[in-house]
């Protein structure tokens, strides 16, 4: 309906107008449009402009109806009905179905009928809708209009101006759901055509829905274009491995390869919508794949059996006295709860985390106090009725793409006030319409307490939303001070990581100190709780929370762990990489899990292929607590899960965890449950007013701020070039004081601990004495270039040689 | 019918397009006038004139002007619609050169009845002189305390900003010219919600054509019934009509609505060569055509209509019997397919159509099928594309079948060229040829 109620709690009697279609009355809430009112009797107006997402533009003139009273036929994307309008469709009315098929045979005119080699023929609008409202034949024989096709609006996109029915879905997409209006109409009349500014491409998060909402084949992917015909594809439901937003995907594969990936609808989350890396990034699960187990013979890996991986992984487990497990972000609930009953029945170890970025004692704290196991309470829902979102440590059009879209369409269509605490306006702040409270990175913590009574005011209405991203991690005192601000000010509070298993993991106990269903491991009656699910005795369970994070990569790197499970981790991607590999280098018996070979699976000891998303079944967790439930894509696939190895490795070991396949873990959750018990609280772990907030003292110093970007250098974006293509240029930024200073240069260097790097740099709307990288992009990898993390204090100096 | 030149009056006067030039003729008595009365009354005025729209569309202003909700807390706009481009319009554009300044008096007199303290005129780019003067006399109106704020003491304020197109017959559509004055692409917008409410800055907003503008100075200071003595109940006052095509004196004559196309004719000296008339339009290439018969007929809004036209702009075009009308219902398709501004497809796929089709007659390669298969096409754009653009390009070709099928017989044979020499058409006798 185009008549929402966003508040979802506070319902307001809706005011209902009778309408008549084609005779049939039919009760509508008032301000419905007529093509909507339609499609509940099952009546289907042909449409091309029209999407129920995007504003009315009443262009293609394909939905003409005859409503009473009204000279003209009416556009039934644009008529609001009226109470007792009679309006009539092309079933019973001539005057519409004529208006229709008029409007068809323009459409056509132009069109080439090139269908047979169409990407969109067999799944497009205009195809079917030829059909249903068409001519046999054409009475036009005069000459087509003719472009030079395809050409790029983006390395990714691409745009075949002959098929272009100029209906703006694309064109309305980019400006009012991305916000990226860098798509538009030009030239007029039949010349009329998409396109962009000469030397700036179309560059969106976002693009690839423009290709999806392409009502003919106009819009086409470098990467799909020409690869399978729709009706050769096999279709499943699935969700997206990218990230915490939770996208509903439909997957299309054909002969056992996955050739495209669409947006699913789903309105409670990602609406129709998702990014370019949920849709174009999964090449990576074709490539570089282990195929068999490998085991560590003469300092070589070689293949082995099942049979004897396991056996040999057995040994040297059972031979270990200390134990310690990595499970990574990216599991499903499923397999992140195999790893921790592994780790607390087979192990008999607590030292387990799944967060493979910084951490800190206080976020672990946080975690096992506000957002563990918690029952879902701030949704996308919650925010488009929030009067006020509070973003901190949390850039969402980067790192949460589908959270930007529905905080840009809450600002822009239901007025909530976005305000992020941070050194930086970001394009993506300004999208959504939001605004800025200076804080410097590490310093974020200070900024809260002191937020502007206006803004503390505007948190105590009902409905606010504080959201925290998972670099709050690197703010010292930050998860204390968001905690304490939404106990002050009753607005609610949650935690968006960015990988898409991290909620899962924690929900799924695979944090030292937590069991499943946010139970703490300390409490007995959790323990009691869990051992009871488990079937086994509650003696057997560690009692003493472990070790996690720096501490557990530490202690192993100084050789404190004998052996290591490790599942989908990247060393590269912990803030010391050095460090995590030296982890996996000292501990003496390492076990890897993976898809692919990695830093981690050289330096194994033995190492299970596990399957990737479309090879098993299984649950991610969105930042929301909403699950995201996916079927198995490839029905034969031979490749196990994570939870299904570790549970024939516990049975190798002789010491059962039990059902270890998807249906029998999620029995054992279900029953489960959440843990409604007493939690741990959050101690402030730093008191926030003391927190010293790094400045730079010397000339020369400034403080670095960093996220990583949606599309960048992560090993699951491998094998998409044009996906790559499309990623935001590596730059620096500085405010322009900060710029001026350096004496206006093109470019820096900036210099940490471990090295420097050189990047063009711009000015841009932040806080003095800050310096913006990329954390994980092309020529910017802050861990690696600079062994810096976000808040440290790094030098920048113009570049040799730039102006 | 005699002539009764009001806005015209003073046209000889090389002086009148400056303020003392208008002032030395009465120049802005009106605006002091206005100015002490309630803006209701003012409306009221026009709305007792019954002045309607000189645009095209014949809508009553003083309606229009009332419809801007008052006291809403918004800001109100005037924009003047001075994007003349219509085929064979040639009216506002001479007003704007001879008479700016009753332009101007008319915008501080609307804008005060409608409580806008800004206005735009939006002229024609291609017009540089005509926006050079509009330009100067917003200039020397705002020198002598006539712009600004609290105008003659009153307390009312008034910015005019004169803003030049780019190039667009669409944005004389008024939604499409609010658009490009907003500084985006010009195309119609969709309605509701209509100007009145949300119009230019999504504000209440009047669109007025110039020559509408220039009306209420005179009306406000001679008044309603000097007004009413002109024209009919229906149309009442006069026009400023501009008389092209093949008649001896083209050019602008000013006359009361109802004065007849013969009387017109003969004010300006009759066709070329005393040849007959062949065709002509009321009032831009947007209305169906007439003939010789229809010469008697009074010009007004309802009496057009009767006769299955429109007034339109009220600037006549006659063609003679050299003209093919085949070749210039041609013409003007090709313009509309020009101008189409592509938003919706049946004026964009629809001009490309027609455009092409009378091609191939003007060539001789038309065919029966195809003369019948045009009024189809015609049918499927007019009342079906998003703004009159497209009704005004289904327009000519069915109006010149209706009276002249026999020329598009003779072209499905016969190239036009070979029918009607095309030289006979635009030569003028006394001018040499090519």
């Amino acid at each position: 309906m185009t008549i929402t109620n966003p508040s979802g709690t506070d319902v307001t009697p809706v005011e209902m107008v009778t309408v008549f279609i084609d005779g049939v009355a039919l009760e509508v809430p008032k301000g419905t449009l007529a093509i909507r009112a339609a499609e509940l009797l099952g009546i289907e107006i042909p449409r091309f402009c029209d999407h129920p997402l995007l504003d009315p533009v009443a262009a293609c003139r394909m939905c003409l109806i005859d409503v009473e009273g009204m000279p003209k036929p009416q556009p039934a994307c644009a008529q609001v009905v009226a109470d007792g309008m009679h309006i009539r469709t092309q079933l019973t009315s001539p005057v519409a179905k004529e208006a229709q098929e008029g409007v068809m045979e323009f459409l056509l005119l132009n069109h080439p009928l090139d269908c047979p080699i169409c990407d969109k023929g067999g799944e497009c609008p205009l195809q079917n809708q030829a059909m249903t409202a068409g001519r046999p034949e054409s009475r036009f024989t005069e000459d087509k209009r003719i472009f030079d096709k395809p050409i790029n609006v983006s390395a990714q996109i691409l745009l075949d101006r002959e098929r272009c029915v100029s209906c703006a879905r694309c064109t309305r997409f980019a400006e009012q759901i991305a916000g990226d209006p860098m798509l538009e109409l030009l030239e007029r009349g039949a010349q009329q055509q998409v396109g962009t500014a000469e030397d700036q491409p179309f560059d969106s998060y976002f693009s690839g829905n423009t290709i999806q909402i392409c009502p003919v084949g106009a819009l086409t992917s470098a990467s799909y274009r020409f690869r399978s015909r729709p009706f050769d594809l096999v279709s499943v439901p699935t969700a997206c491995e990218h990230c915490a937003s939770g996208c509903a995907l439909r997957t299309d594969y054909r002969r056992g390869v996955v050739t495209r990936r669409l947006a699913w609808d789903d309105p409670q989350v990602n609406e129709d919508w998702n990014c370019d890396k949920g849709r174009f990034a999964f090449t990576y699960q074709s490539q570089g794949r282990l195929s068999t187990p490998l085991v560590r013979e003469d300092g070589e890996l070689r293949p082995a059996s099942w049979p004897e991986a396991l056996n040999i992984a057995a040994e040297g487990l059972k031979a270990a006295r200390t134990h310690g497990v990595l499970v990574g972000g990216r599991s499903t609930i499923e397999d992140a709860y195999g790893y921790a009953r592994f780790a607390r029945v087979a192990l008999g170890t607590d030292n387990i985390d799944f967060r493979v970025r910084r951490t800190s004692q206080e976020e672990t704290s946080f975690l096992a106090s506000t957002i563990a196991g918690a029952p879902m309470h701030t949704t996308y829902e919650s925010l488009e009725s929030a009067p006020i979102v509070l973003l901190v440590a949390f850039e969402p059009e980067d790192e949460s793409p589908i959270v930007f879209l529905r905080l840009r369409k809450a600002a822009r269509d239901f007025g909530t006030d976005v305000v992020s605490v941070g050194p930086i306006s970001t394009h993506g702040l300004a999208k959504m319409r939001g605004r800025r409270i200076d804080a410097k990175p590490g310093a974020e913590a200070r900024a809260i307490n002191d937020l502007p009574p206006e803004i503390t005011d505007a948190l105590s209405q009902p409905g606010a939303v504080i959201l925290v991203g998972e670099r709050i991690a690197g703010v010292p005192g930050g998860s204390s001070a968001v905690t304490q601000l939404a106990q002050r000010t009753g607005a609610a509070l949650n935690w968006v990581p960015r990988r898409a298993g991290e909620r899962g993991a924690l929900d799924a106990g695979a944090l030292a100190g937590l069991l499943p269903g946010g139970r703490p491991l300390t409490d007995e009656a959790a323990r009691a709780d869990v051992a009871n699910a488990w079937g086994v005795d509650a003696a057997r369970l560690p009692s003493e929370s472990g070790l996690a994070g720096d501490a557990l990569v530490s202690a192993a790197a100084r050789g404190d762990i004998d052996a290591l499970i490790v599942g989908g981790v990247e060393l590269a991607d912990f803030p010391d990489p050095d460090l995590a590999a030296s982890a996996i280098d000292n501990a003496s018996f390492v076990v890897s899990l993976e898809n692919h070979h990695s830093a981690v699976t050289e330096r194994a000891d033995v190492v299970f292929p596990v399957g990737v998303v479309t090879e098993k079944a299984g649950t991610f967790v969105d930042w929301e607590g909403r699950p995201r439930p996916f079927t198995k894509v490839f029905a034969d696939a031979l490749m196990m899960a994570d939870a299904t190895v570790l549970g024939m490795l516990a049975d190798e070991m002789e010491l059962p965890v039990g059902p270890s396949d998807v249906r029998g873990i999620r029995a054992e959750l279900g029953t489960l449950g959440p843990w409604r018990g007493a939690r741990s609280t959050m101690s402030p772990a730093m008191p926030s007013d003391t927190t010293p907030a790094p400045h730079a003292s010397a000339a020369g110093q400034t403080v670095l701020a960093s996220w990583r970007q949606l599309l960048d250098l992560g090993v699951m974006q491998e094998g998409e070039p044009h996906l790559a293509a499309t990623a935001r240029p590596t730059v620096a930024q500085i405010s322009k004081a900060t710029w001026q200073q350096l004496g206006s240069p093109a470019a820096v260097t900036v210099t940490g601990p471990k090295g420097a790097v050189t990047r063009p740099v711009e000015a841009a709307d932040m806080i003095d004495g800050v310096v913006w990288l990329p954390m994980n992009s092309v020529g910017c990898v802050i861990n690696r270039d600079l062994g810096a993390q976000p808040g440290d204090l790094v030098s920048i100096a113009a570049a040799e040689g730039a102006a | 019918m005699p002539l009764t030149p009001v806005i015209t009056e003073f046209w000889d006067d090389p002086e009148l397009f400056t303020l003392d030039g208008y002032r030395r003729h009465g120049g802005y008595q009106a605006l002091a006038k206005a100015l002490q009365q309630d803006p209701d009354a003012v409306i009221g005025t026009i709305k007792d004139s019954g002045l309607r729209g000189r645009g095209g569309a014949g809508f009553p202003t003083g309606m229009k002007w009332g419809f801007v909700p008052q006291n809403d807390g918004k800001p109100h706009y005037l924009v003047v619609n001075a994007d003349e481009s219509e085929p064979g319009a040639c009216k506002d554009i001479p007003i704007m050169m001879a008479n700016p300044h009753a332009l101007v008096e008319g915008v501080i007199i609307a804008s005060y009845a409608i409580r806008a303290s800004h206005a735009f005129i939006y002229i024609r780019g291609e017009v540089p002189n005509a926006v050079r003067k509009v330009a100067y006399a917003v200039e020397q109106a705002q020198a002598a305390g006539l712009l600004g704020t609290n105008i003659l003491g009153s307390g009312f304020d008034l910015d005019v900003v004169v803003h030049a197109g780019a190039g667009a017959y669409i944005c004389g559509e008024e939604t499409a010219l609010l658009d490009s004055l907003e500084g985006y692409r010009g195309q119609p917008r969709l309605k509701p919600p209509f100007p009145a409410v949300a119009g230019l800055y999504a504000s209440p907003t009047v669109i007025n054509n110039v020559e509408t503008i220039a009306n209420v100075p005179y009306i406000i200071d001679r008044g309603v019934d000097w007004f009413r003595q002109f024209g009919t109940e229906k149309s009442p006052g006069f026009k400023v009509w501009a008389v092209s095509g093949h008649v001896n004196r083209p050019g602008i004559y000013e006359a009361p609505l109802g004065i007849t196309m013969r009387e017109l004719l003969d004010y300006a000296g009759g066709m070329r060569d005393g040849r007959p008339v062949k065709f002509w339009l009321p009032g831009g290439s947007s209305v169906p055509m007439l003939t010789a018969e229809h010469l008697d007929t009074p010009l007004t809004y309802e009496d057009m209509a009767e006769a299955g036209t429109m007034l339109g702009t009220g600037t006549p075009m006659l063609f003679d019997d050299t003209v093919s009308v085949v070749k210039a219902v041609t013409r003007w398709l090709e313009f509309y397919k020009h101008e189409s501004c592509g938003k919706c497809t049946p004026c964009r796929e629809g001009t490309y159509w027609i455009t092409g089709v009378l091609e191939k007659f003007e060539a001789g390669h038309g065919t029966n099928a195809e003369m019948d298969t045009l009024v189809n096409v015609c049918d499927q754009i007019a009342g079906r594309s998003f703004c009159a653009l497209g009704d005004a390009a289904a327009t000519p070709y069915p109006s010149a079948l209706k009276y002249f099928r026999e020329e598009f017989e003779a072209a499905t044979h016969t190239p036009v060229d070979e029918q009607f020499d095309p030289v006979a058409s635009y030569v003028f006798s006394g001018v040499a040829a090519r």
